[in-house]
């Protein structure tokens, strides 16, 4: 492969990696401050239509991407108020939940069914894109994608560099000694798992109105949220990671692509649907740094080390637990 | 400032855990409350700091009633509480446990915490992962935040548990100074020691009334007395001649802990009392698990009965104790009767209420739990956990590992469970266990180990050594081996 196809590929994967960042890093947010929202792939798609048709209707994109948004951290506040205020299980609202927004953006979707509609017009960079190998694989796309990569930063300075973000690591770990601080943490779970949700929902926009166009069914967004919340648990909880098994996972996708012309003889559907497993391989290597016998293997050599414990990652230790009050 | 507690109340649902208690604190003093397991000193400490809503009864604080809302409102007036179960955030560094929550008027958070550490004498590496500290350490970091929020009136519950005898006096001389500089400090305890030596005042609390109250000279059979209403005996040690070696560790290495275990070489005998000395951390935990095959050594091997301990090998034959009832040793959700049913050799497929319930009554009263076959486990109080548990054993093992086994346990409590494992002894099982309790090592131990940063430093007969020479190798000084 020559440079010219290489940074075409690399910015291929940038571009399409730039939903599930949202998706992922949302999830990440939502699920530090101990709440699991499981509801994603349905959010996602629900959110994918409902910025469809409001871009549709309206002719901005700006409003599908509000419209998306708002439908995103609506579901994610009926996880949180169900899970954290009402004592529901998490699990079984989110899942629930999953479900009947799939089953609704199909059946609200349907008269938008292949309906050409707008979508986000590319903006490159002045200056930047001209750069030579850089400038395709990072500056010549659409405020989508400079706004993924520019959310990953953005998620990791919040959390780890601010007040506000220890408060939400803080109501992670354990709420009740956050409730003993004064903070409430039934408020900062309601607060994440908002902001988690907006993020989702512009992962929807960002899928109908920027990387797969269009609404149909399939949409092309099916099964994106659970890769999303995958990639939560295996990127150790922190946006960084996260963001690096979303460039991954897209990789991936997108290398199926010349494969396929490389290799006629193998179906199509193999490509399409090998980045799945081969994702679910993945994310098993990372979890192996967890393991005893890797731990001792590591124990001896400094750099394996270090780089097994910058893999390794614990969960928020409340996570699904809420604080209970008699 | 003075607190004043009128007829305080609280229900949680049946159990009504403290039944009208009145008791004053005067400013700068020193007040202590007593009581045995499930008094009610928590659960009038949480009112007290706004974590718990009161069922009835009123809070004055320098004469005016007040009411919270929540513990914010209580910190507002300037009380602050370290709880019994340390409610700290384990995964985040020092300073960030230390900022969170603290108005610091402007001041950099890390300056702040290095001039108040200083200023107590303690050494907290401000970025150090918080589950990495020990017990101790981690109680002298709640301090400093609480002393920094400014508290009046500091709320200590159960400090001394889990901390060495240095830590301890750390702890002590802070809490004086803070008196002196005329805050007030309520101390809840069961050790009598503790509250003898710091309290002006006491409280005692029995079934959640007060049963009595007395100032200093503080005498240990009045305060037993109103404590049990009787003063209780301890039990007899179990003599027993050592016989031969049944556990071997043979230049052991193990990750695990503060330091890990460092190459430990050691044999334990049949009928032996072995107690294991130490800061906490300092590896008796590790060596406790490797000993009971749960964790692997990196180095070296486990020999039980002259074969490699495997994980299965010697099941039934070495049994182990954990210190974290609830985490390691019990199953939050299941009931009594269930843990005995996980025990059955062979767990018939169809359970019924009839299952295994005949042991489970056994168990209860042979160790007179407080509890039916049908109490879930997480509602047992501390004391008749660690009851269950002993109840759980199987019934003659070769090797009985304990961590910590009195650990929150009142003196009454902790003389059942010695009596329980005397019986073990008596019967010729070997008994390992570690205490930070140098007391308790003193008064079961027939064999000392005492472990230092992960090594073992000193392994002796308990009948010739003395104290002072133990604290000296738990602190890592002198006897030569110390590394
Ligand atoms: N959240 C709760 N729900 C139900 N019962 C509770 C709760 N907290 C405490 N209790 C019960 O209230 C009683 C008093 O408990 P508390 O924790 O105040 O005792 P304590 O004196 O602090 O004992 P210990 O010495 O073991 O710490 C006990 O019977 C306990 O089981
Ligand atoms: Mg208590």
């Amino acid at each position: 492969m020559n440079g010219m196809e290489l940074t075409t590929l690399l910015a291929a994967v940038v571009a399409g990696a730039a939903p599930v960042i949202f998706a992922a890093v949302g999830e990440t947010v939502t699920e530090r401050a101990g709440l699991i929202n499981l509801s994603l792939d349905g959010s996602i798609l629900l959110g994918a239509m409902a910025g469809f048709a409001a871009a549709l209707y309206t002719g901005s994109v700006a409003a599908g991407f509000a419209a998306a948004a708002a439908v995103g951290a609506v579901v994610a506040a009926v996880v949180a108020v169900t899970g954290v205020y009402l004592g529901q299980s998490q699990v079984a609202v989110g899942f629930v939940l999953t479900l009947t927004c799939r089953d609704l953006a199909y059946f609200l979707g349907n008269p938008l069914s292949r309906v050409p509609g707008p979508q986000v017009s590319p903006l490159p960079v002045p200056g930047l894109a001209d750069l030579p190998g850089v400038g395709e694989v990072l500056f010549r796309h659409n405020l989508v994608v400079y706004a993924s990569i520019a959310l990953v930063p953005v998620a990791w300075l919040l959390l780890y560099r601010t007040r506000w973000g220890l408060a939400v690591r803080a109501v992670g770990e354990h709420p009740a000694a956050a409730y003993a601080r004064g903070v409430d943490p039934r408020r900062v779970q309601l607060a994440c798992a908002v902001v988690g949700g907006l993020l989702v929902g512009l992962a929807g926009a960002a899928f109908s109105l920027a990387v797969k166009p269009g609404w149909g069914r399939p949409q092309g967004a099916e099964g994106m949220g659970w890769i999303a919340l995958a990639l939560v648990i295996f990127g150790g909880w922190h946006p960084a990671k996260v963001a690096v098994g979303a460039y991954l996972f897209s990789l991936l996708q997108v290398v199926g692509i010349p494969l396929q012309a490389l290799l006629p003889s193998v179906p199509t559907q193999v490509f399409q649907v090998a980045p799945f497993p081969l994702m679910i391989f993945t994310l098993w290597l990372i979890h192996l740094t967890r393991s005893e016998a890797v731990e001792r293997w590591a124990g001896d050599r400094a750099w394996a080390w270090r780089l097994v414990h910058a893999l390794r990652a614990s969960a928020p230790r409340a996570l699904g637990k809420p604080l209970s009050r008699e | 400032m003075h607190i004043q507690l009128v007829d305080i109340h609280k229900r949680f649902g049946a159990v009504h855990a403290n039944r009208g208690i009145s008791l004053s604190v005067g400013a700068g003093t020193i007040h202590g409350v007593l009581g045995e397991n499930g008094a009610g000193k928590s659960t009038l400490m949480k009112i007290v700091a706004g974590f718990l809503p009161k069922t009835s009864g009123e809070i004055r604080l320098d004469g005016e009633a007040v009411s919270y809302r929540g513990p914010a409102d209580a910190t507002r007036r300037g009380i602050g509480m370290l709880y019994q179960d340390p409610l700290d955030f384990p995964a985040l560094t020092v300073l960030e446990n230390f900022r969170f929550g603290l108005e610091t008027a402007g001041r950099d958070p890390r300056a702040l915490l290095a001039d108040l550490a200083g200023r107590f004498g303690f050494d907290l590496p401000p970025d150090r992962v918080v589950e990495r500290l020990t017990v101790g350490e981690r109680q002298q970091l709640e301090i400093l935040r609480l002393v920094a929020r400014n508290v009046r009136t500091l709320i200590l519950d159960e400090p001394t548990t889990g901390i060495s005898a240095t830590q301890k006096d750390v702890l002590f001389a802070a809490l004086r100074r803070l008196a002196d500089e005329g805050r007030s400090v309520i101390l809840v305890s069961h050790k009598l020691e503790d509250v003898q030596v710091l309290c002006d005042r006491v409280t005692v609390l029995r079934e959640g009334r007060v049963a009595g109250e007395a100032e200093r000279p503080l005498r240990t059979n009045d305060l037993l007395g109103l404590m049990f209403g009787t003063v209780p005996h301890p039990p007899p040690r179990c003599e027993n001649p050592a016989g031969t070696p049944v556990l071997r560790l043979d230049g052991v290495s193990a990750p695990g802990g503060r330091a890990g275990l460092r190459d430990c070489t050691v044999a334990i005998r049949r009928g032996e009392v072995v107690g294991l000395a130490g800061v906490e951390g300092s590896g008796q935990g590790v060596f406790l698990r490797v000993a009971a095959g749960m964790v692997r050594p990196r180095r070296g091997r486990v020999l039980f009965e002259d074969a490699p301990l495997g994980r299965r090998a010697a099941a039934g034959r070495v049994a182990f104790l954990p210190t974290d009832r609830l985490g390691e040793g019990l199953v939050p959700g299941l009931t009594v009767r269930e843990h005995f049913v996980l025990r059955l050799p062979r767990v018939p497929f169809l359970l019924d209420r009839a299952t295994a319930g005949p042991d489970a009554r056994a168990g209860i009263d042979r160790l007179s739990i407080r509890g039916t076959p049908g109490t879930p486990v997480e509602a047992l109080s501390g004391g008749n956990q660690q009851r269950l548990l002993l109840a759980l054993l199987p019934e003659r093992p070769a090797v009985l590992l304990l961590e910590n086994p009195t650990r929150g346990l009142d003196l009454e409590s902790a003389h059942g469970v010695w009596r329980e494992l005397q019986r073990y002894c008596d019967a010729g099982t070997a008994l390992v266990f570690s205490s930070p309790e140098l007391d308790e090592i003193l008064l079961a131990a027939d064999r000392i180990l005492v472990f230092h940063n992960g090594r073992m430093v000193l392994d002796t007969p308990a009948s010739r050594t003395t104290p002072d020479e133990l604290a000296r190798a738990i602190a890592g000084l002198g006897t030569g081996a110390a590394a």
